[in-house]
């Protein structure tokens, strides 16, 4: 069934046909309207799950901690500060190995305060151990919350799944709701082998000496590598109840490039527009959209980028005394597999808006280029 | 016969606790009344110790250890994921230490408190933050010493009084007891088993390695803070009705209480009239309540 429907309803709806059992949330701009709508949700009975209404965001994740250590789907959703509050709790989640689902509305860290996208809140919770998704349309909010659950429950990792802040979040776009028939014969009810069971006592987190530790990091690192199979192999059954397929890579027109563009978040959606539009200009570029940035998708990169002179990475964010987070990630990828030259640029940091233009001018600036440069910061004023 | 505590054991031995530990005995009351139809949830304390290193266990019902100010809302989240899936008789108990409850913990207790969430917080008051070596928490009494608080600045300012902080919740029980009185404290346990909704227990746990007192001492200390009126035995249902659990018809001197502990020991006459005192004038205002 087709709906009009903001980012934001995406994720709660995305949530209801997943059926999730337990939602522990805490409003925050501009995610509020995720848990708004999900409170309407439960409470006219569309959903049969308990709503744990917290006091704040640390506990909205503990409470999913709980509830999945039970045995229960759990959902919830965030924001910028909410996020880093919920920080010590997303490790916590990871490590004990809970397949939670969350959604993270990418704001900008306050001082000062803004409620405008930026990416430094999620990617600031890149090495808790969660997977970590960028949505770039309503549809992929609402399809990656279902296909999520299904991936984590069989790794058992949790998915953080970000995505920008109005530009998406309080978007109205056409979305697909699969009819939840469908999804329930996609997504089987969650039924991990260990959990809080009265009737098998055990104890979990206890005390780990470095006998064990490093064994505990030994697994993760393994369902990390299996869920990069997983979230094709899931992504394929979707395709085949939906008709619509998620990897986590992307590559638009990268083929023949002689440059790619390599994105992410809603700036990956505009980009594909800039690269038909630099096409018509008789320019060969492509958009390579990073969609899954943990685990990492390297050896698709380096797939998709294999043919082109020149890659151009634009970060929504900033790794403050380095450069953008994803261009450092690709240049990792790439060193000692390729030589491709990488220009990292900054772009929409604390939700300035990232046209057409601009990327066709980044676009401009990249052939003109001889040397690759680790960050041009577009449009800072001076 | 008929006993007053049950005989089973659930609690098993091999746990880690020191000698004359009285969390180690508190937890093994609790488990006698809560039985095996429980699950804990123990956040950062001696505790998340005492139950012993992965992969063994110590409390023979499910335990899911979780970061220090997250016990309250741990156990919510626990309630509400078996509650999902039917299993609604299931006993679901936070565990926790004084500094994970008066001080860092505070916030996501109100938060269950308010909610009415349907779990009971115990909280084993050892009046220090004791796992990490003996500082001060704000459980921690006027006069102490603790390694925060040296003997030259010695703990200042009184213990705050938690209890009455849930009660303003308005929660359906709360109460203090003691490891010295386990009748009471069974009693205690059975109610709060069996009432639905937020339940407190404070428990006075004596530490004999952070209140510098002789192990065999344990009970003894326990007992004369009941005696002394420092740490006074009640209940308060849905935060209105005050009952007294152990009444005292002559306290004893607090000095009873103080000489047996070697953080207290620095203290000087007045100090120790001051705190005489303070109690003196806590404990009227206490009894007013019943
Ligand atoms: C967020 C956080 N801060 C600090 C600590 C370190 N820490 C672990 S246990 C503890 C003290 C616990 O005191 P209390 O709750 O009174 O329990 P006790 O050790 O006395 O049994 C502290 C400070 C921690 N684990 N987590
Ligand atoms: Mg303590």
């Amino acid at each position: 069934m087709k709906k009009t429907m903001i980012g934001n309803h995406a994720a709660s709806w995305g949530a209801q046909l997943s059926r999730v059992q337990v939602i522990a949330a805490y409003p925050i701009t501009p995610q509020t309207l995720i848990v708004e709508k999900l409170s309407e949700i439960v409470a006219d009975g569309e959903l049969d799950a308990k709503f744990i209404k917290v006091e704040s965001e640390h506990s909205a994740m503990s409470a999913c901690i709980g509830a999945s250590a039970t045995g229960a789907r759990a959902y919830t959703a965030t924001s910028a500060q909410g996020l880093a509050l919920m920080h010590e709790m997303l490790h916590w989640a990871a490590l004990a190995r809970l397949p939670i689902v969350m959604t993270n509305v990418n704001r900008a860290m306050a001082p000062g305060w803004s409620i405008w996208a930026d990416q430094n809140d999620s990617l600031s919770q890149r090495d808790t151990g969660m997977m970590h998704i960028f949505a770039s349309s309503s549809q992929d909010i609402l399809d990656s919350t279902i296909i999520s659950y299904k991936v984590s429950e069989q790794v058992l990792l949790p998915t953080l799944i970000s995505f920008d802040a109005f530009f998406l979040s309080h978007t109205m776009e056409v979305v697909d709701m699969p009819p939840i028939t469908d999804v329930d014969k996609f997504l089987p009810p969650y039924n991990p082998e260990y959990k809080l069971d009265v009737n098998n006592p055990r104890s979990f987190g206890a005390l780990t000496s470095e006998e064990h530790y490093y064994e505990f990091r030994y697994k993760m690192q393994n369902a990390m590598d299996d869920a990069v199979g997983l979230i094709k192999k899931e992504g394929r059954e979707f395709e085949k109840l939906t008709g619509r397929y998620y990897d986590l890579v992307h590559s638009y027109k990268c083929e023949d490039a002689d440059l790619i563009f390599v994105t992410s978040g809603t700036i990956a959606e505009t980009t594909n527009v800039a690269v038909d539009e630099l096409r018509k200009d008789g320019k060969k570029v492509g958009n390579l959209k990073i969609r899954v940035i943990r685990p990492y998708p390297k050896q698709d990169i380096l797939k998709a980028v294999k043919n082109c002179s020149k890659i151009a990475v634009i970060d929504r964010n900033i790794s403050c005394g380095y450069h953008g987070i994803f261009a450092q990630e690709l240049k990792g990828a790439l060193y000692n597999e390729s030589d491709i030259p990488v220009w990292g640029y900054l772009a929409g940091i604390g939700g300035r808006d990232v046209k057409v233009d601009d990327i066709k001018e980044i676009a401009d600036e990249t052939f003109k280029s001889k040397k690759p440069v680790d960050m041009i910061m577009k449009g800072v004023k001076i | 016969m008929k006993l007053t505590i049950p005989e089973r054991e659930i609690m098993q031995p091999g746990h880690l606790a020191c000698q004359g530990c009285g969390a180690s005995m508190a937890m093994r009351y609790a488990l006698k009344i809560f039985g095996r139809d429980s699950v804990l949830t123990i956040p950062a304390c001696c505790w998340a110790v005492i139950d012993g290193p992965f992969p063994y266990t110590a409390v023979n019902v499910p335990l899911f250890h979780t970061a220090f100010e997250t016990a309250a809302v741990m156990a919510s989240g626990i309630k509400a994921g078996l509650d999902v899936q039917g299993e609604k008789s299931t006993n679901v108990i936070a565990w926790a230490g004084d500094g994970g409850t008066f001080d860092i913990g505070i916030q996501a207790i109100s938060g269950a408190a308010e909610r009415n969430d349907d779990i009971t917080y115990i909280v084993y008051d050892n009046e220090a933050y004791m796992n990490t070596g003996i500082q001060r928490s704000s459980a921690t009494p006027h006069g102490a010493w603790t390694t925060t608080t040296p003997i030259k600045h010695y703990k200042i300012g009184a213990k705050k009084n938690m209890v009455e902080i849930m009660s303003a919740h308005r929660i359906p029980y709360a109460a203090t007891a003691s490891v010295a009185y386990p009748e009471d404290l069974c009693k205690k346990l059975e109610k709060a088993k069996n009432i639905r909704g937020f339940k407190f227990i404070h428990i006075l746990a004596p530490c004999p390695t952070g209140w510098k007192s002789d192990p065999k001492y344990t009970v003894k200390l326990a007992k004369l803070a009941v005696q002394t009126n420092i740490f006074p035995i009640y209940e308060i249902e849905n935060g209105l009705k005050y009952t007294q659990n152990k009444k005292v018809k002559q306290r004893k001197p607090i000095t009873e209480y103080f000489k047996y502990q070697g953080r207290f020991k620095h203290l000087k006459k007045e100090e120790v009239e001051f705190i005489q005192k303070s109690i003196d004038r806590e404990n009227e205002i206490l009894l007013k309540k019943f």
